[in-house]
């Protein structure tokens, strides 16, 4: 059991003097009259819900109890109205900030010139076994603010704004429990070790600190009464905020991984962790609603659902990782969430596995930096995306081979799907990238209905599978096959194409050679691979997912995708480690990717922090690994590390 | 008095009321979780406490029955919208004396005036457990009526 305690050698009260490992960054923040840049954010968490936090000390974002509830600081979206938590010194300043080691605790650090203080932002997190026995409030951010040099003077000042900052609060002082607001169900109670001012629905303060001088505050949320409040003595604090650091570096400490980009593949595991909701074993694709994919745009989408399509990836990277347990509960939410709509599927859930809901708009907000409208819920909720029955067999065939079992239940399930598949498979649908614009016969799509009978024949040879009408599924992957290399292939442009008989390219035709449809090296996939870099690549290496007008950013996972290709052999190694290097300059100062790059400045666009973006990093850092120590790439389909089997014997088979 | 009929009609007339406080948590009406509230008073444990509260609350329906029924007894009569109207009553002294008792009695919770210790951090109830939803004090009445018509209704006099 590890016994070291990260905050005695590392002390909370020198952060700066730490070692190379913990990423750092200095002053960037827009000043506040505007929101900061999207990377100019940190996220802290504890696997129910997650917050924002500016690089200027403020808590700009915030949803309890859960991801998708309405929020209670929603500044991100509108910074009148939203709400807000910001600490921060009085008067110009610099400022730094970093997690403390592997973990989620952020700590960011003010610097004037009269001294410096260090602000600690967390969600206090455990193992249920710690929990239990203690009284601890169900949610809860936990602020601790020390001043490590000279004198400071600290502004604090508490907003809250419910319900995506339609409605301000009535903020009560309960003598020395702190302060009060009831919304709904639920009760907000603020602690403070400083006392706070009321004005109408905010709360401030006004404090000179000098050396050594600490202030805490708690922030809770419950709803059921008696809500725990928490004491705030300083040493009280420190040791939770202690046994939360230690609770993360053990969790990271899991990761096997023993490649060159650690340090990013375990902050990107660890961004997904924080991601992933505890109670039902989902993993949300942001925590964030309607970021903008275009500063003033309105492609502004709500992005705090579970998307299928991120299945397969996401199984690969825990699995890869060692991260066994996620993975059962990813796959076991997957199965069970899909439970009512089985064989057919939707495209998302939320995260306990119901419709995402209705879209609809905040007409009162104004949008990060204009771009409107703000959306809640998601349009795509009834879209046809062929690709997820692909995306979700592909899934459990990686469960399948590398957990060495697949229950009955989960088997009919499948099978189920399977014959879905090879009913439906030559319809036209939305596809991977969800436009709006009607179904087409998207090429990415017909690929993952292969990848679905190439999988399920695949367990069926291996035993995983009993009662799979295989040769049926073998028939149908072969025209699919046939398909795609006839109708999927254009021979002017020489290169796979978007949709049958299409002109086009994209980028997600780069996974042709990850789902192990061609071999990364085939003269097929390199043509292809030369027409993206050509017709979607940027001057500074980056990749648009498709062409689009007016343009939008550059998307982050399809450079991780061609990192990845390159890995698997569709170039060399020097290739790979080359690129994946110049991608790690766009994650911001903490290691963490939004959905887009803006190709000309390097900004962050769209929903942030994004697990598909932190899944594609560690997908291509293990298959670069992977092929830098000889190991088999890709465990789910084997049976490409010897020689690919005829349809014939496989059906004989 | 007619023990075997006050066992039983207190005993069902405690589930009603547990069911009912239930259903108002779950209906949004207050937030308060009873069980868990005099559960805690025993352990730290929230699931623990939660189940060890039930039995405590049913153990309490059971003692505050007996008043009921010494009334009963007393006017020779029993009817449910007496029961009722006796429940009226109950719930206006739960939710002002006993509440603000609370902070005194029970181990775990803070007090307004010293705050949460490392011991207590509960959440108090206030005046009329108003701390723990502005409807708290109608869900209780309502509770406590049905829990004094039901005894009222059940209950045999001797």
């Amino acid at each position: 059991m590890e016994t070291h305690n990260p905050l005695a050698s590392h002390s909370i009260a020198t952060p700066l003097d730490d070692g190379s490992e913990l990423s750092q960054g200095t002053e960037s923040c827009a000043p506040r009259d505007r929101i900061p840049n999207i990377q100019d954010y940190g996220i802290i968490g504890d696997c129910r819900t997650a917050a924002l936090v500016s690089c200027d000390g403020s808590i700009d974002w915030l949803c309890w109890p859960r991801f998708d509830k309405p929020s209670i600081f929603a500044a991100l979206l509108d910074l009148e109205k939203g709400g807000n938590w910001r600490i921060a010194p009085k008067g110009p300043h610099a400022r730094s900030r970093k997690y403390v080691y592997e973990s989620n605790v952020l700590q960011t650090t003010f610097q004037s010139d009269s001294g410096s203080v260090v602000v600690t932002d967390l969600m206090p997190v455990g193992s249920e076994s710690y929990k239990s026995p203690l009284l601890l409030p169900d949610h809860e951010i936990l602020r601790r603010v020390e001043c490590v040099a000279g004198e400071v003077e600290m502004e604090v000042l508490f907003a809250p704004r419910a319900c995506y900052g339609l409605r301000v609060g009535k903020l009560q002082q309960v003598r020395k429990l702190g302060l009060r607001m009831e919304v709904g169900r639920g009760v907000y109670w603020l602690r403070s070790s400083l006392p706070l001012t009321l004005d109408g629905g905010d709360a401030f303060a006004r404090i000179s600190m000098r050396f050594g001088d600490t202030v805490r505050f708690s922030l809770t949320y419950a709803e059921e009464s008696p809500a725990v409040l928490p004491p705030l003595d300083d040493a009280v604090v420190m040791k939770r905020i202690e046994h939360s650091v230690q609770w993360w570096r053990r969790w990271a400490g899991h990761a096997k991984y023993d490649g060159s980009f650690r340090d990013e593949v375990v902050r990107s595991a660890l961004t997904l962790k924080l991601l992933s909701y505890a109670p039902s074993g989902a993993i949300i694709a942001a925590p964030t609603t309607s970021l903008p994919e275009r500063i003033g745009g309105s492609w502004n989408w709500d992005y705090r659902y579970c998307w299928l399509r991120d299945a397969s990836l996401t199984i690969r990277a825990l699995l890869g990782l060692g991260y066994r347990e996620e993975a059962d509960d990813f796959l076991d939410w997957m199965l069970q969430a899909t439970r009512l709509t089985q064989p057919e599927l939707r495209i998302l859930y939320d995260v306990y596995g119901n419709l995402a809901p209705k879209e609809r708009t905040l007409d009162w907000l104004s949008g990060y930096r204009g771009s409107r409208p703000v959306r809640l819920g998601n349009g795509a909720r009834y879209q046809v995306q062929l690709d997820v029955y692909g995306e979700v067999i592909d899934a459990a065939t990686q469960y399948a081979f590398r957990r060495r079992r697949l229950d009955r239940d989960m088997q009919k399930v499948l099978i189920g799907f399977g014959n879905y598949v090879a009913d439906h498979w030559s319809l036209p649908d939305e596809g991977i990238w969800e436009p709006r614009s009607g179904r087409r016969h998207h090429t990415h799509s017909r690929l993952l209905c292969w990848v679905a009978m190439d999988r399920l024949i695949s367990l069926y040879r291996t035993d995983f599978l009993k009662g799979a009408p295989v040769e049926n599924y073998a028939r149908t992957r072969d025209l699919i096959q046939r398909e795609i290399q006839e109708r999927g292939w254009n021979p002017q442009l020489q290169s796979y194409v978007n949709v049958l008989d299409g002109d086009e390219l994209d980028s997600s035709l780069l996974l042709l050679s990850w789902y192990g449809f061609e071999k990364a090296d085939s003269p097929r996939m390199k043509s292809t691979y030369r027409a993206i870099l050509e017709h979607l690549g940027t001057t500074n290496g980056l990749l648009y997912r498709y062409h689009s007008d007016p343009l939008e950013g550059t998307f982050a996972i399809c450079s991780f995708w061609e990192a990845e290709y390159l890995g698997l052999g569709g170039g060399s190694l020097a290739q790979a480690h080359a690129l994946f290097r110049r991608l790690m300059a766009y994650r911001n100062d903490l290691g963490l990717y939004a959905e887009e790059i803006e190709p000309r400045t390097g900004d962050a666009l769209g929903n942030f922090p994004q697990a598909f973006t932190h899944i594609g990093l560690i997908s291509a850092a293990l298959s670069i690994r992977e092929r830098e120590t000889g190991e088999q790439q890709l465990s789910h389909r084997p049976e490409q590390a010897g020689e690919e089997p005829t349809v014939a014997e496989e059906v004989t088979a | 008095m007619n023990w075997p009929s006050w066992l039983f009609s207190a005993f069902v007339a405690t589930l009603a009321l547990s069911t009912m406080l239930s259903l108002s948590q779950g209906l949004g009406l207050t937030r308060m979780n009873l069980p868990y509230l005099l559960g805690a008073a025993f352990t730290a444990d929230r699931e623990k406490a939660k189940f060890y509260g039930f039995f405590i609350h049913l153990l309490n329906g059971w003692v505050f029955s007996i008043f009921y029924v010494l009334i009963f007894q007393a006017r020779h009569s029993v009817s449910w919208w007496f029961g009722a109207l006796i429940g009226l009553f109950h719930a206006l002294f739960v939710l002002t004396v006993g509440m603000s008792l609370m902070p005194g009695m029970h181990p775990r919770m803070a007090s307004e005036q010293q705050g949460p210790t490392a011991s207590r951090q509960l959440e108090p109830p206030g005046f009329m457990a108003l701390n723990y939803g502005y409807r708290t004090p109608l869900s209780v009445f309502l509770a406590h009526a049905a829990f004094g018509a039901i005894l009222g209704s059940l209950y045999q006099l001797k």
